[in-house]
């Protein structure tokens, strides 16, 4: 359920992307020139897997230039159960914010892609491992209660080990409240995309991610509800080869589709062009 | 017959009190007046222990009596509690998963539809119930009866008890999280009333699949959480499960707030229905009778609302939770 769950065997097969000019790619364990990898939107150029990338580097990807407004910015948790065992959530909270110049695991607001006005909720893995708390579930509910009430399309990008264990029984909790807010929008007939990252697990795979109205997922993403080590030692199996990863989910009817990074902002634009008639619109000029 | 009862470590002072009295029955017989003074001396005794005992209680001691082995569980509630029980069976795409019983029943003369978690007693049985950890396809039961329910309005009443949704391959390729994504969302969009009681083990996203509630309430010593103590604390302490002990277990149950009554103090559930002394698993007659009260109280409030005034306020329970505002 909770993120650090999986975080063993999901570190295992990742290499964070160093400093240095050289980067080793997660699936393929090539050593790939660095900038080869940034020029390539962190595409692997031997086996095609999709580097995380943070929610800042996304929202650019995938919006029209500068059109993104953020929603929330400055929302803080307020540490609801005063977790303090072994470290101290709240300080461990701002030395994150400092070390990452990341205010939270999630950045939404509202931007136009391909011309189309949209709300958007992108969460960031290096945060916490995108874990939902209460902030990450009011950014979401925010854009998608705003998305109701002007009638705009939703758009999701997860990325997220799951629930965030250190606001315990308030971050199950949001999984319920982002569901309630997706319920209003399907009500509504508004439109909602949800993309799936690597990797998309637990709290957040198991409410907003998959209720999307269109479910895409990029390359090699590992998608799943319990991460892949708590199976392992459930079942005392090894686990099939492509096992919850975003081809798997293809394969067993569970996503709409897999989508290269570099062809997304096209495919949503697509999409928008075609469900998203009835919404509200606006055309975007640099 | 005492001895047929599992007793929890610190449950250990009342057992041995409680053996001394039923040997003390044999040998009285009933005819001995000095023995029969002694045992009701000790019957006091044994009950002012267990009140002590059970005035100090910790969230870890309480998640044990949530997983006890003689607990009542779902079926047992319905055979207490309700008359006509008709299980009904099956998802309609693929299989009907023991873990998870539902069906159609009356509660005080009241039809509703009744559906929880089911773990099982003896081995085999647990076994078949999975240990009440759910596959999909036992999420999607629960929402096709929750849906039938709301076609013939009757109020749903879900009864949670599970350590978590089934972490298993077959469970991932029918799609868990998806299943559970769907329960979470339509059941904000039901038309008829819905109670959930955590009766004994609220495990994570696979409890909430079956907690969204217009009341939410909790059994005395249940308990309800994002994950297990025991798997929060090999997270904290960063060793496997088996490297660490009851001493993290204690402060890692302490620290996720699980019990009643933190839940309660945190807005979470809406009301704690008290069990006997010693636990539902002493007395499960008790018990039952406290959980038909409390369910009727809460159907005869939510009888009284439209169904509009019902959706509103269930989206705005869940919605207030770690509602935050910007400073
Ligand atoms: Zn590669």
């Amino acid at each position: 359920m909770a993120w650090f769950k999986k975080s063993k065997k999901i570190e295992s097969r990742t290499v964070k992307v160093p400093e240095g000019l050289w980067v080793k790619c997660n699936s393929c364990k090539e050593i790939i020139y660095r900038k080869e990898v940034d020029r390539n939107l962190k595409i692997c150029p031997k086996c095609n897997y999709h580097f995380r990338i943070s929610a800042k580097e996304r929202i650019s990807l995938l919006i029209d230039d500068e059109s993104f407004i953020e929603l929330g910015r400055d929302l803080k948790s307020e540490d609801p159960l005063n977790f303090k065992v072994q470290s101290i959530y709240k300080e461990k909270l701002s030395a994150l914010k400092r070390k990452t110049n990341i205010n939270e695991a999630a950045s939404a607001g509202t931007a136009s892609i391909e011309g189309k006005k949209v709300y958007i909720v992108v969460l960031d893995f290096s945060f916490m491992g995108g874990s939902m708390g209460s902030v990450v579930g009011e950014k979401f509910v925010l854009a998608a209660e705003r998305a109701a009430a002007e009638n705009i399309p939703l758009i999701s990008v997860a990325s997220s080990g799951g629930a965030r264990m250190h606001e315990g029984i308030v971050s199950l909790m949001q999984m319920a409240k982002t569901s309630a807010a997706v319920a209003k929008l399907k009500t509504a007939g508004i439109p909602y995309i949800s993309v799936l990252a690597d990797p998309t697990f637990g709290g957040v795979s198991a409410s907003f991610a998959m209720l999307g109205d269109i479910i895409i997922a990029e390359p090699k993403s590992l998608i799943g509800f319990a991460g892949p080590r708590v199976i392992e030692q459930t079942i005392k199996q090894q686990l099939p080869e492509n096992f919850q990863t975003a081809e798997f989910l293809l394969e067993h009817g569970m996503i709409d589709m897999i989508i290269n990074r570099k062809d997304l902002k096209q495919t949503i634009g697509k999409i928008l062009s075609m469900v998203a008639l009835k919404t509200a619109s606006v055309t975007y000029t640099s | 017959m005492n001895n047929m009862h599992h007793y929890l470590d610190f449950e250990k002072p009342v057992a041995e009190l409680e053996s001394k009295i039923a040997d003390l029955k044999n040998l009285a017989d009933g005819k001995d007046m000095n023995i029969s003074s002694e045992i009701t001396k000790l019957e006091k005794k044994a009950d002012e222990l267990r009140a002590d005992i059970f005035s100090k209680i910790t969230p870890w001691q309480k998640t044990l009596i949530a997983r006890h082995p003689e607990r009542p569980y779902t079926l047992d509630y319905i055979n207490m509690i309700m008359e006509d029980f008709l299980e009904l069976h099956g998802d309609r795409h693929y299989a009907d998963d023991p873990a998870i019983v539902s069906g159609i029943a009356k509660l005080q003369g009241i039809p509703v539809a009744i559906i929880g978690h089911q773990k099982g007693r003896s081995t085999g049985d647990r076994i078949k119930r999975n240990f009440g950890q759910p596959h999909p396809e036992g999420y999607r039961k629960s929402l096709r009866i929750m849906k039938l329910a709301e076609r013939f309005s009757m109020p749903i009443i879900t009864l949670i008890d599970t350590p978590g949704a089934y972490p298993g391959i077959e469970a991932e390729e029918r799609g868990q999280a998806g299943a559970i994504a769907d329960n979470l969302m339509e059941m904000f969009t039901l038309k008829t009333p819905i109670i959930a009681v955590i009766i004994g083990e609220g495990g994570s996203g696979g409890a909430l699949a079956l907690a969204i509630g217009d009341r939410v309430l909790m059994m005395e010593h249940s308990v309800y959480s994002v994950i297990s103590p025991e798997g929060c604390a090999a997270i904290l302490w960063n060793k496997s499960e088996t490297a660490i002990g009851q001493n993290e277990y204690e402060k890692a149950a302490d620290a996720l707030k699980i019990t009643s009554s933190n839940l309660k103090d945190l807005g979470i559930i809406d009301e704690i229905i008290p069990e006997p002394l010693g636990g539902a698993h002493r007395d499960h007659q008790t018990a039952a009778s406290s959980l038909s009260d409390a369910l009727k109280l809460h159907m005869d409030q939510l009888n009284e609302k439209s169904s509009e005034e019902l959706l509103e306020s269930r989206y705005n329970k869940f919605r207030l939770i770690g509602k935050l505002q910007e400073q």
